[in-house]
């Protein structure tokens, strides 16, 4: 019995490591081929070069990460036949062809276009480039589309029956996709995705302008990842409060983990801090404010709130992990957002690019994105716990039938390989955005293929710009 | 509407599977080829001529994957517990062949280690791949809805035989490959590699032709019984024909030719597991009639395949035939 709680616990781990990695590449990605699509529609509109530039210095980086992206993803497309065999079983009838579809609608529109757009320029002139800059743009929301969908789903089951060998089917395809915490958590991370690309952008511009006043994309990158800060921050904000509600009448117990609360109450007070102890289901040491829990819940400062002894121990989530994700996540939202109404302060006084202090933090900031779009996941995955499928399947019943030593040998490669493989892979893409942006800057170098270009053609006919070697800039 | 949908899935994932493997097959071949490349130049000229397509060879990895959990969503439950290592060992071959692609060109000063994960990389993956292939056809327990074995079931002589082959397998199709698209000594060498494999891939099929056979009676039957021996024998009849076309192209000015022969070859001992397996998801115990998804599954995802997959099929043929040609040394695509 005890082996097989550590297959189970491995097997979660493996799962959570695969995915972490994962995910901040898409989140960047995500961001980032929108922000491209931008900054080639303000060229083509103004003719400005300085925005060609800033969109060839951060196609270099995007093709890069991208990459992994791909990479790592094609292990999760095998991860959960490999270790989680019987709910691939049971909920692969419904979730499966959302999956097949993101293949079909998203993987392969990015394939096909990622080439035109980065090594297609000069080949197909400057519409049909911006159309394949859109596309990319597309493929990538896509993809966040259906895999938040299947996310969504085993958080909030709709539009299924179970058949007498007991999987999942689908009894209505549109209850299925357009479940009910899926559009919360598409607006959430798609908003999350767009936060962590413009802090990584205004970042970056940060550090050029600290070293050079002047640079003409260095501060596009700074204002441009600064108004977002202002404008989507907030509103990620409010995004999240509804999120929030949603999972409250949906998965209560994620909320009261989130929170805290081992007691149903009225009134019942935030708790910003304190140590959540699951032995004597109290919060040890907790900082608290009077009231509040109950009125960001429910909008009344008496509204009952449902502790989690409402439920059996074993059908809660682990409280700690809950808990202090979600104060990091929050804690680096909020402070997303006061950099923002600093800079919105500083824009207004017409200063924006005169403070270094603001620049410094904005440096400082700059993978804030990836630390709180990490903290939200593991919010609402180990907040889905201890199911699968939520409230339907336990985690513990969805296993592969493997033995633990297999799956502690793969564990242990997945992190030697990781961390070589994309440490080196990060590091490459923090070396190109140490070089400092010219407003004659190129695209991916010539000769050198910095990924394939996918199965597009046009990359064949490119002429190189100019002779072998001499845009070799990292 | 009578239209069996799992035979359809089962025909499409079929497909998707062997388009993967014709079309990586050959760039992983290359990497295969590559400790025997020792010409720098060699090296970045066989590189040139899959840099722009390899990728997308591999999306069709993905959607096999994918594909078999949304179709055949037991036979993937099945399947990958059982073939857990050789699938993951895979994996982590791919993940070091798609990075060492793109270092290689990065880092000049540790060119000859990205090189060295290239080869390793390709290798792993296509050993691993032919391990699982012989691992599938020996068959899988089964108890119930779930695998029943153990983690190292599928390591057999005969699992290790299937994954020597697919190497040998995809060296030929690497090497048909570079005939078509290189030139001067690098194609000459070419040559001489595809005559080796296409020798050993021939000592491979029949031997584990007769492997097969003799696993389990109830091939011998579906091989030789009439009439089924109506429609199997043109195939061992075929394989030869091929063969022998593809050894007389070799010494041609016709230079497709081989690689168009050898892609014939992957089709034929497809056609000929096809006739061996079917009807079964997971030999020995499971058809594609129970392996499959309700029928509402199978259909919502059909419509959608059958429009977006002539398109991607559309683009894909599209780009290889602006690829087509002869590469010169020195010559990138970009």
């Amino acid at each position: 019995m005890s082996e097989f709680l550590n297959a189970e616990l491995l097997a979660r781990a493996q799962f959570a490591f695969t995915i972490a990695f994962h995910i901040v590449f898409p989140a960047f990605t995500i961001g980032l081929a929108s922000y491209l699509a931008v900054l080639e529609g303000l060229w083509l509109r103004t003719g400005n070069d300085a925005y060609l530039a800033t969109y060839r210095y951060w196609l270099k980086i995007f093709a890069v990460a991208f990459g992994m992206g791909v990479v790592s993803g094609l292990v999760m497309s095998y991860q959960f036949g490999t270790n989680w065999a019987v709910f691939s079983d049971k909920a692969g009838p419904v979730i499966g062809p959302l999956m097949g579809y993101e293949v079909l609608s998203a993987f392969f529109l990015e394939a096909g276009f990622l080439g035109i757009m980065l090594f297609g320029m000069q080949k197909v002139g400057r519409r049909l480039h911006y159309f394949a800059t859109l596309m990319v743009a597309f493929g990538t929301l896509f993809s966040a589309f259906w895999i938040l969908s299947v996310n969504s789903w085993m958080q909030t089951p709709a539009g299924y029956v179970i058949n007498e060998v007991g999987q999942f089917v689908p009894a209505d395809w549109w209850q299925v996709v357009f479940n009910p915490s899926f559009p919360y958590r598409l607006v959430h991370m798609v908003l999350a995705a767009y936060l962590t690309t413009a802090f990584v952008v205004g970042g970056v511009g940060a550090w050029h302008l600290l070293r050079h006043r002047e640079n003409r994309p260095a501060r596009i990158m700074f204002s441009m990842g600064l108004w977002m800060a202002t404008i989507v921050a907030p509103v990620q904000i409010v995004a999240g409060d509804m999120h929030g509600l949603n999972t409250l009448e949906h998965q209560p117990r994620k909320v009261a983990a989130m929170e805290g609360h081992y007691e149903t109450g009225r009134g019942v007070p935030l708790i910003l801090f304190g140590l959540p102890n699951d032995e004597t289901e109290e919060v040890d040491y907790a900082l608290e404010v009077p009231n509040v829990a109950s009125f960001i819940l429910t909008h009344d400062w008496q509204g009952e709130v449902k502790g989690l002894k409402e439920w059996p121990r074993e059908d809660r989530p682990p409280v700690a992990i809950v808990f202090w994700a979600f104060r990091v996540m929050v804690g680096v939202g909020f402070l997303m957002a006061t950099l923002g109404l600093w800079a919105l302060y500083a824009r207004m006084r017409g200063r924006l690019y005169d403070s270094p202090l603001l620049k410094r933090v904005a440096v400082v900031l700059a993978p804030s994105g990836f630390i709180a779009v990490l903290a939200g996941w593991v919010v609402t995955e180990v907040g889905r716990q201890p199911y699968t499928v939520y409230g339907m399947l336990r985690t513990s019943d969805s296993l592969s039938p493997i033995a633990a030593p297999a799956v502690a040998t793969s564990l242990a490669i997945f992190a030697i390989v990781y961390f070589v493989v994309f440490g080196l892979g990060t590091l490459y893409m923090l070396k190109l955005m140490a070089h400092r942006p010219e407003v004659t800057e190129r695209g991916p170098e010539e000769g050198k293929p910095m990924r394939a270009a996918g199965t597009t053609p046009v990359a064949a006919f490119e002429e190189p710009e100019h002779p072998e070697g001499d845009s070799h800039d990292d | 509407m009578m239209i069996d949908l799992p035979l359809v899935w089962a025909f499409l994932i079929a497909a998707a599977i062997l388009i993967y493997v014709v079309l990586d097959g050959f760039d992983l071949g290359i990497g295969i080829l590559f400790p025997f490349l020792n010409n720098p130049e060699d090296r970045d000229t066989a590189v040139n001529t899959v840099a722009p397509v390899w990728d997308g060879n591999e999306t069709w990895l993905i959607l096999g994957g994918g594909g078999l959990f949304a179709t055949f969503p037991l036979a993937y439950a099945i399947l990958m517990p059982a073939l857990y290592v050789p699938i993951l060992a895979m994996l982590f071959g791919l993940i070091f062949r798609g990075v060492a692609f793109e270092f290689r060109w990065r880092d000049e000063k540790h060119k000859p280690y990205w090189d060295f994960g290239f080869t390793a990389g390709s290798m792993v993956a296509a050993f691993c791949q032919g391990i699982a292939l012989g691992a599938f056809i020996q068959g899988v327990d089964v108890d119930g809805r779930a695998y029943a074995g153990g983690w190292w079931d599928w390591l057999t002589p005969f699992s290790l035989l299937t994954g020597i082959a697919l190497v040998v397998g995809y060296t030929l199709l690497g090497a048909t490959w570079l005939v078509m698209k290189t030139e001067g000594s690098l194609g000459e060498r070419a040559v001489r590699y595809a005559r080796i494999t296409v020798v050993g891939i021939l000592i491979f099929i029949a031997i584990i032709s007769a492997a097969t056979l003799s696993l389990d009676p109830s091939f011998m039957e579906r091989w030789m019984a009439w009439p089924a021996v109506l429609y199997s024998a043109p195939v061992p009849l075929a394989v030869g024909i091929v063969t022998f076309w593809l050894w007389r192209c070799l010494g041609e000015k016709m230079d497709f030719k081989p690689f168009i022969a050898a892609i014939l070859l992957f089709i034929l001992c497809f056609i000929g597991l096809g006739i061996s397996l079917f009807p079964h998801m997971v030999p020995p115990a499971i058809t594609i009639w129970e392996a499959a998804a309700p029928d509402d599954s199978l259909w919502f995802l059909l419509v959608g395949t059958a429009i977006l997959l002539p398109v991607i099929l559309g683009y894909t043929a599209y780009a290889y035939w602006i690829f087509r040609g002869k590469i010169q040394a020195g010559e990138g695509y970009h």
